[in-house]
């Protein structure tokens, strides 16, 4: 027999004990046991389907039985179960936005839609849905949304969209599909390696669903064609991978007054919201400002999961359809954070700024500006800092000197990671961001060559070891990308 | 009925208007003599909701753990609850009742801007569907 502890507001039903002797060997069984023995007992815990009231945990000893096998969770003879009541309350119901009544698709341009035999069976399992059925997916055709981007956010985002129905899908990207993008944007295949983005996202959308039609904008998004683009679009959806482009893609949003559902990605963790001035927050209000250039690397620099923006933007993908069909509770007004690694969502509660400079009580942006110089220069995209022609020294001279058996330093500023993919026999490994503390184990009297990836990162460190007094320094021009092109193909670029 | 001292409701409306504009939850602890419920002692509670504390109170699982095994060992039982409603009358909501047990007292502090105004106290029906009101008995 396990014995219960029932707590005050209980006891009444239990004749007045405060423990109970039950038998059973699993708490669904224990409780079966007290519930037929004490009637009055059993509505208090258990709901008119049978199954455990919400506001009751059982607790084995000291652990709740809910992160152990819930009602299966097995209770020897000697063991002991509490019933802890769970206390909660509060002033009626969390008022959540819903997407009800928005009218993004005005009736008759819904009604205007018109769907043939084979799109009638097409979309037949949205049709049986209530929530979509036909008027719904007359709305989806009638839909315009513009994706900016069609890289790993923007690719799962366009094939459902297009899967969809959704009759108008609009891309802006001037970018080449490159063999290092194929590891996520699922858009493009390894055919289309070297093609036009834009062109292979269209092929594929046709051959997902040839109804969609697909505006494209083979162009960067700037603050001269954006608004321009945008304006005859519903909803825009942000796939881009930098700042300057995603704080236009909200100010556009803003001043054209549209839904601007955002996601972003990184390493293992993404976000996802919908930003809509109108509505709740802004992407101003949350991030006032960009950070500082080069604190947040891009993928390019950072790396990301192949499959993260597979499930960031498909997020993206049934926000935007929510807000086309006006159903349930849109992420206005709250973050969606998703970590891949721990395997868990996080939702943060977003507020409007009353003190937003776009979306404010007294905005002081009424146009768009120059995002590149708002964001900073990116790290990467800074001209290197100017060297002599004394202080370069080519891949092929390296190369020369090293066959002649001359004794170098050459030291590699990369990361470890960068070392571990490809490296320079004979280098010696000092991370740039070392550089400076580890100065002591180089030479100052000696000649060094340094190296990185491109050149940018050596000259930087070339400068800062030419502040601590070096004076025999030569930046390796092209770095191991030239090295790979020039002297030993088999050394892999990245 | 339950008796609750002045200073005792002072200190409901002081926590309700401390944590303004969210909501504050606290266990009422005490005796039964002659069918009266005496509030010996108020202990405020952490408010563990994950969201919405303007809106939304949660006692942790293991914090009401605690107070059985604190009953059963000072036999001072828990009488019930007080909580706030920010800028919202002192009324249950469904969403009160849906979570509410019965035998508890639950009393509920309205606070509106900041300021403490209206205090109630309520009981739980034998048929779930709606609370009664309980009267509270000051004393000074």
């Amino acid at each position: 027999m396990a014995k219960v502890l029932i707590p005050t507001a209980l006891q009444q039903y239990a004749g007045g004990a405060d423990e109970i002797e039950a038998p059973g060997g699993t708490v669904l069984a224990v409780l079966s046991a007290l519930a037929e023995r004490y009637p009055e007992l059993k509505k208090h815990l258990f709901g008119d389907d049978g199954r455990l009231r919400q506001f009751v945990n059982v607790y084995k000893g000291t652990e709740d039985t809910r992160t152990l096998q819930g009602l299966d969770t097995p209770v020897a003879a000697d063991e002991e179960l509490t019933i802890v009541p769970s206390i909660a309350g509060g002033t009626g119901t969390i008022e959540r936005p819903t997407t009800a009544g928005f009218g993004i698709i005005t009736p008759e341009r819904a009604e205007a839609a018109t769907l043939d035999k084979e799109e009638i069976l097409r979309y037949s399992r949205h049709l049986m849905l209530p929530e979509v059925n036909l008027e719904g997916q007359k709305k989806l055709k009638a839909a315009k949304v513009l994706c900016i981007g069609a890289g790993g956010l923007g690719s799962p985002l366009a094939m459902y969209l297009a899967a969809a129905g959704v009759g108008t899908i609009g891309i802006v990207d001037f970018d080449v599909v490159d063999l290092t993008n194929l590891q996520r944007q699922i858009l493009h295949d390894t055919n289309d390696v070297g093609r036009s983005k834009l062109q292979s996202a269209k092929d594929t959308i046709h051959d997902i669903n040839p109804h969609v039609e697909v505006v494209g904008f083979e162009e960067q998004f700037t603050s001269e064609n954006a608004m321009e683009i945008a304006r005859p679009f519903d909803i825009i959806v942000d796939g881009t991978d930098n700042f300057p482009t995603r704080y236009l893609t909200n100010d556009v949003s803003v001043l054209l007054g549209k839904p601007n559902v955002y996601g972003s990605i990184f390493r293992f963790e993404g976000q996802a919201s919908v930003f809509w001035a109108e509505k709740g927050p802004c992407y101003r209000c949350l991030y006032p400002e960009p950070p500082p250039p080069g604190l947040v690397p891009s993928c390019a620099e950072g790396g990301v999961l192949g499959v993260l923006p597979g499930i960031v933007g498909c997020i993206q993908a049934i926000e935007a359809i929510k807000l086309i069909l006006g159903i349930g509770n849109p992420l206005i007004g709250r973050l969606l954070l998703f970590n891949a690694l721990k395997m868990q969502f996080r939702e943060l509660k977003l507020r409007k700024d009353p003190n937003c400079p776009i979306c404010g009580e007294n905005p002081t942006l009424h146009a768009l500006i120059d995002y590149e110089q708002f964001c900073g220069i990116r790290g990467e995209e800074a001209p290197p800092p100017p060297l002599s022609e004394s202080e370069e020294i080519t891949v092929r001279e390296l190369k020369d000197r090293m066959d002649r058996g001359e004794p170098l330093t050459v030291v590699d500023v990369r990361e470890p990671y960068e070392y571990a993919i490809a490296s320079i026999p004979g280098t010696k490994l000092i991370p740039l961001g070392q550089i400076e503390e580890r100065a002591g184990e180089l030479d100052p009297n000696a000649e060094i060559i340094l190296h990185c990836r491109s050149g940018k990162r050596s000259a930087d460190a070339l400068n800062r070891l030419k502040a601590k007094g070096f004076h025999r320094l030569k930046n390796l021009k092209g770095g191991i990308l030239a090295w790979s092109e020039e002297i030993d193909p088999s050394v892999p670029q990245y | 009925m339950i008796r609750v001292s002045e200073a005792q409701q002072e200190a409901i409306r002081q926590h309700g208007a401390r944590t303004f504009p969210h909501e504050c939850v606290g266990v009422i602890l005490g005796d039964v003599e002659d069918g009266v419920k005496i509030a010996r002692e108020l202990r405020p509670l952490e408010n563990v909701h994950e969201e919405g504390h303007e809106r939304r109170y949660l006692v942790s699982p293991q914090q009401m753990l605690a107070l059985d095994q604190e009953e059963r060992r000072t036999r001072r039982k828990v009488l019930g609850f007080y909580h706030s409603h920010p800028n919202h009358p002192a009324r249950p909501s469904d969403y009160d009742r849906d979570w509410a047990w019965p035998w508890y007292t639950y009393i509920i502090v309205s606070v509106m801007d900041g300021t403490p105004v209206e205090m109630t106290a309520w009981q739980l029906e034998e048929d779930r569907r709606s609370f009664r009101r309980e009267e509270i008995e000051g004393i000074a």
